[in-house]
């Protein structure tokens, strides 16, 4: 194929699919969420085979950040009210391979449990020094990091006397469509987790608390701020390729 | 094969929007780039009515049917990258107050499957937002591409014509489609197990 041709057509294509995780999500209809009653699909899904457009997706880098934007901190005039705190992990595909210099973006409530968002009216103060927004690119080990105040928990109308546990929403691309993940990090030790719709909407316990963070005394700066520690694991490769003339999986 | 466990996904929630729209998220190509294309539709749950506050990705090839991926295994005879660098080949838009959402972009080429067939034109889309526990993902095909939908495995895999359809956008004025999303209920759109 000289390189100026359209590269479509009749050419035999060898491509490596994606693991398709079982029992890991959430299902769409979780009734105690009670935002899914309307929203989930009730159609069985339909099976799509990972071809061209399923196994690339957005490389999305370094054009996509500023330096500054890893510390929440540090974002205005002056410092943030709350607890100090240092998030880093590792962004791992499922063969444990690190998915390098790819987008992390967070957002999360300030210190009193509320969101920057005109929707948030919920009575806590807005902090003019927390915007709460940050976004890094892994390294070469995968590895990002922010500095960030401890977000709050917060009432919402979801059941009676409802209050989400303190969390931080992750988006994290790895390198394909088919890792697209968008998550929340959970703080150990919430007492909040167990009467939370969201977080139990995980059907199985440890996945459930692949979710929680883990205090790190290593990571802590003395003087400074505490440390915890996250891994984010997309999935990783299938065993066999789909071959051409293969299974129509 | 045991690698490290899987993170489970958790709902996008209601206040993404400090966060993820970009300025520029809507525009996989330019405004007013020489052959660009409008997709807009509206986000619509399980009574009909709009959903604000989702969230559409789009991802798909250019017009040479290239991605600027080194996955593409084609990419061994050419140069990785489109021939057109302003292509970004995704698009990220949020819903309005009205449940729209907008996305200009090129029309991507047809691409092979690996297998001798051919998949007709189509962006893979991916729908976040609150009530969604997991992204639920549905592709845009395009409704003046009628011999290769009807040659699309994808397409020829759906049994009933009315769920075919779900995934057809509906043409516009010149160089524009409307893409609607129905979450659930009637006319409920094909969700796809990635």
């Amino acid at each position: 194929m000289s390189t100026d041709e359209p590269a479509t057509g009749e050419g035999a294509v060898t491509l490596r699919p994606y693991q398709r995780p079982r029992g890991v999500h959430p299902p769409a209809d979780f009734a105690p969420y009670k935002s899914s009653a309307l929203r989930a699909p009730s159609q069985p899904l339909v099976l799509l085979p990972h071809r061209l457009t399923e196994i690339t997706g957005p490389l999305l880098g370094e054009e996509r950040v500023k330096p500054a934007d890893a510390d929440l901190t540090t974002q205005h005039a002056g410092e943030p009210q709350g607890e100090r705190i240092i998030v880093t992990g590792r962004l791992l595909d499922g063969d444990g391979r690190p998915v390098r210099r790819s987008l992390v973006e967070i957002w999360q409530t300030n210190a009193a449990g509320r969101y920057l968002h005109p929707v948030d009216q919920h009575p806590a103060p807005l902090d003019p020094n927390f915007t709460g927004v940050g976004r890094c690119i892994t390294d070469d080990e995968g590895r990002y990091r922010f500095v960030t105040i401890k977000p709050g928990s917060y009432p919402w109308r979801n059941h009676p006397n409802a209050w989400r546990p303190a969390h931080i929403h992750f988006s994290v691309f790895g390198r394909s469509f088919t890792q697209r993940l968008i998550t929340q990090m959970y703080f150990p030790g919430d007492p909040l987790q167990p009467l939370d719709p969201v977080f139990n909407s995980v059907p199985d316990t440890r996945a459930r608390q692949r979710l929680v963070a883990r205090f790190d005394i290593g990571l802590t700066e003395p003087q400074w701020a505490l440390g915890y520690s996250w891994d984010i694991v997309l999935r990783g490769r299938d065993a066999t390729p789909f071959e051409p003339d293969g299974d129509d999986r | 094969m045991t690698g490290p466990p899987l993170t489970p996904s958790q709902t996008v929630g209601p206040f993404f929007a400090i966060c993820l729209p970009w300025p520029d998220g809507p525009q996989v190509v330019p405004e007013g780039s020489p052959g660009a294309i409008v997709i807009t539709g509206r986000v619509l749950d399980g009574a009909g009515e709009p959903v604000p506050d989702a969230l559409i990705e789009t991802w798909q090839a250019g017009p040479d049917g290239t991605f600027a991926h080194p996955d593409d295994p084609r990419t061994v005879t050419r140069a990785a990258g489109h021939a057109d660098a302003a292509f970004r080949g995704f698009g990220r838009c949020p819903t309005g107050a009205d449940g729209e959402y907008r996305i200009v972009t090129l029309r991507p080429a047809p691409l092979p499957c690996g297998d001798g067939r051919t998949q007709a034109p189509h962006l893979d889309v991916s729908v976040f937002a609150r009530g969604l526990l997991d992204r639920v993902v549905t592709r845009i095909y395009f409704p003046d591409e009628e011999e290769a939908n009807a040659a699309d495995p994808i397409l020829l895999s759906l049994s009933e014509r009315s769920r075919r359809a779900t995934l057809i956008a509906a043409p516009g004025t010149a160089g524009e489609f409307r893409f609607d999303i129905r979450l659930q209920g009637e006319g409920e759109t094909v969700f796809f197990d990635v």
